[in-house]
């Protein structure tokens, strides 16, 4: 491998003239080699501009050897696709294509996936959401078109449903509604905005987005060092960050299926949990907790007791919200056997996270590619096999359940006052790459960083899950009633503005 | 049945919280409303300044001004000022009917805005019906606006409700910076809602584009798109926060 790809461990560096430079042929082979052969996952693909070409870089994730595969080549204006040999590249063609105007020659769906100028702001807007859709056609066919702005208070995005009657025989999802521009405000960072930025990538994920950040800093510049107890306490808030959502998700299930006391109870737990996430910096959603080096707030003893305190009680509620739910016939009917996702289909788009471990496929970043706290501390992928809304439904139980007793084990551990660390301007080494994977309560969230000869990032990629996992959630809705997209939704409940950035 | 009912009676209880009779459960690191101590701040310096990603902080005259449309609530200034003449205090009365409403300055004595628009009281003062329009927000406001609806907080209890169709709306509760992509969705949501109509602006983002203000792709926040008639900045706000604007929003306090 060592001639095709750059081996790297999770959140390291390596100077960026040893990422290999081949031709676009050999560049496809051997990607697709290691995604058909190797089993390789596709982490991250985007493009870089560099003179007057533009340089591809793929970035792969093999989960067997916890090693990342780096590889690159360059292309003026067009190469041929790869989503043709492996449908995971799919949506980072779209989006390379859109943000470059390179075109992957062959790519059965080109078109925009934001609706965004060139990231050079050159080109002419496209109004959003007006673009080709797929169709089907005949007398009782008909077509239902949803959004941006939805029923509820979520996100924007735009759905069409192609049904033939209630049954979906295709569902496509717009989004970029929520485009901000985060990749472009990024270039010539790292300064006082971005771990801010960092943050707000997706707002329930700023602790599993800021740690990603701040790690990928510390593999830049290696004076920055937290110590054990920062790490630890950096998983313990990425673990509360898990429990608040799955049991936010577990209980607007409960809701969309009529099942009002779970609903009710998980609503109420749910803040139990980001309240306790406040315990550590006074935010619910983790915000000013995590700075590269370690952590801004002091965490004494008497904060780490409180937390431990509280989770015996949240628990026992929790456990009592959940079982009535996972206990009530009515429920398990509309779940079970609802918006499957197969295996095989999870695989081959390429989806992570909780919702490609109820697929069956045990990829966890905290196990397969183990950072921070997590190296030292052990835990297995939950998995459960069926792909459908019952299965992310009990994944999410058992995460609960796993997370709890994380974040016991960390917390327990730590017997002293954890200082904060002083606010200070990284300094990065210059001419590198770093990568960065962490799993979030979605999925893995995996951060690119390369940096010019002033230190400064030439480009930083963000992958949120959401991005591989929208195409999953549209799958999921074949063959479904309409009325079945809200528990399919909800079993996913992905980010718009973690895919819009 | 029985094991809900059991449920409910010995294991759950009864949960809503004691706002806004009594104060709000606030986390002890709580960085609400600031306070900056007059004749502290020597002006000498630009720390402050430098220090703050969102550029909220500006210098007049007659001292600095923290502009609370723009801050995130992350302390920095706080912690790095040598004379320690900034301090986030736990007031959570910040929500402000004006945009100056949010301009803190040097020896402030802050009293929250009372509701004095009798037309609003007459069509809002009991029943608060709220269209949701997110327009490039992380979620988060999105999120702590949505856990005013749980049995914790429970704003249906004041009139307050979140409604589907902009037709059945008195207001707008608009999040994040404007999107470009957002815009026209946006405005054709206002021009659904039947008038008399308010604005109200949810978080930083919304009220000044936040940490965001100044890309090409996003607007300022309202700023220039709509006349608002609540800000209620944070990043996100706590639900206490903008509960109580709502409520004094409606004349209720």
């Amino acid at each position: 491998m060592n001639n095709k790809f750059l081996i790297l461990a999770n959140s390291s560096s390596a100077a960026f003239a040893s990422v290999p430079l081949l031709s676009i042929g050999e560049f496809r082979t051997n990607l697709i080699q290691a995604v058909q052969e190797k089993h390789c996952r596709v982490s991250s693909f985007f493009a870089m501009p560099e003179k007057n070409d533009f340089r591809l870089i793929a970035v792969l994730a093999d989960d067997a050897a916890a090693k990342i595969y780096i590889t690159s080549a360059m292309t003026t204006e067009r190469y041929p696709s790869l989503t043709v040999d492996v449908p995971a590249f799919h949506w980072f063609e779209r989006e390379i294509h859109e943000q470059y105007g390179i075109l992957p020659e062959g790519h059965p769906w080109l078109k925009p996936i934001r609706f965004q100028k060139k990231e050079d702001g050159s080109g002419d807007k496209v109004q959003i959401g007006v673009t080709d859709y797929f169709q089907v056609k005949g007398s009782t066919v008909h077509e239902v078109a949803v959004g941006p702005v939805h029923a509820g208070v979520i996100e924007p995005g735009h759905f069409r449903f192609q049904c033939l009657g209630e049954e979906v025989m295709h569902l496509e999802i717009e989004l970029g509604y929520q485009h901000r521009g985060v990749e472009k405000m990024l270039l010539n960072a790292p300064d006082k905005k971005t771990i801010h930025i960092m943050e707000t990538v997706s707002g329930d994920s700023s602790i599993a987005h800021a740690t990603a950040y701040a790690q990928l800093i510390e593999s830049l510049d290696p004076s920055l060092v937290p110590s054990e107890n920062a790490r630890k306490l950096r998983a313990a808030a990425a673990e509360l960050e898990r429990i608040a959502n799955h049991t936010g998700d577990l209980g607007a299930l409960a809701g969309d299926v009529a099942f009002l006391p779970t609903a009710s109870y998980c609503g109420r737990i749910r803040g139990d949990y980001l309240n306790t996430t406040a315990i550590l910096c006074g935010n619910r959603f983790g915000r000013n907790f995590i700075v590269p080096g370690g952590i801004r707030q002091t965490i004494t003893p008497e904060n780490t007791a409180e937390i431990l305190k509280r989770l015996d009680t949240f628990q026992v509620e929790l456990n009592d919200a959940l079982h009535l739910m996972f206990d009530a016939p009515s429920v398990l009917d509309r779940f079970e056997n609802t918006g499957k996702v197969p295996y095989e289909t999870s695989v081959q788009i390429g989806m992570v996270g909780a919702a490609a471990r109820a697929s069956g496929d045990a990829q966890d970043i905290r196990k397969t590619h183990p950072y921070g706290a997590y190296k030292t501390i052990n835990t297995e992928p939950v998995v459960a096999g069926n792909g459908d809304v019952l299965s992310r439904a009990e994944i999410r139980y058992k995460e609960i359940e796993t997370s709890h007793q994380l974040l016991r084990n960390l917390l327990a551990e730590i017997k002293e006052t954890v200082e904060a660390v002083p606010m200070r301007e990284p300094v990065l080494q210059s001419n590198s790459i770093a990568v960065s994977l962490t799993e979030g309560w979605r999925g893995e969230v995996c951060h690119v960083a390369i940096t010019g000869p002033d230190g400064k990032f030439c480009r930083y990629k963000i992958t949120d899950p959401s991005f591989h996992n929208w195409f999953g959630l549209a799958l999921a809705l074949r063959g479904e009633a309409v009325s079945d997209f809200p528990i399919c939704n909800k079993s996913f409940n992905l980010s718009y503005c973690g895919h819009d950035l | 049945m029985l094991s809900i009912l059991k449920s409910r009676c010995f294991r759950q209880g009864f949960r809503t919280g004691k706002f806004p009779d009594a104060p709000p459960n606030l986390p002890e690191r709580f960085q609400g409303r600031p306070v900056i101590a007059a004749g502290k701040c020597t002006g000498n310096c630009t720390i402050c300044r430098d220090t703050c990603p969102a550029d909220a902080i500006i210098q007049e005259e007659k001292g600095i001004m923290l502009d609370l449309g723009k801050c995130l609530f992350c302390g920095k200034c706080a912690e790095s000022c040598p004379e320690k003449a900034i301090e986030f205090t736990n007031e959570y009365r910040i929500g402000s009917f004006k945009r100056e409403g949010l301009y803190c300055r040097p020896g402030d004595t802050y009293v929250p805005e009372v509701q004095t628009d009798e037309k609003f009281k007459r069509f809002c003062g009991d029943s608060l019906k709220i269209r949701q329009v997110s327009a490039g927000g992380c979620a988060a406001c999105e999120l702590d606006f949505n856990v005013l609806h749980t049995l914790a907080w429970d704003m249906g209890r004041f009139g307050i409700k979140a409604v589907a169709s902009p037709r059945h709306a008195d207001c707008l509760l608009i999040t994040g910076p404007i999107t470009e992509n957002m815009l026209l969705a946006l405005k054709k949501t206002y021009a659904a809602v039947p008038r008399p109509s308010w604005v109200i602006a949810c978080g930083t983002c919304a009220v000044s584009g936040g940490i965001y203000a100044g890309n090409p792709e996003v607007h300022n926040g309202l700023e220039e798109i709509l006349k608002v008639d609540l800000y209620v900045p944070g990043c996100p706000p706590h639900p206490a926060v903008l509960l109580e604007a709502l409520l004094r929003l409606m004349g209720k306090k």
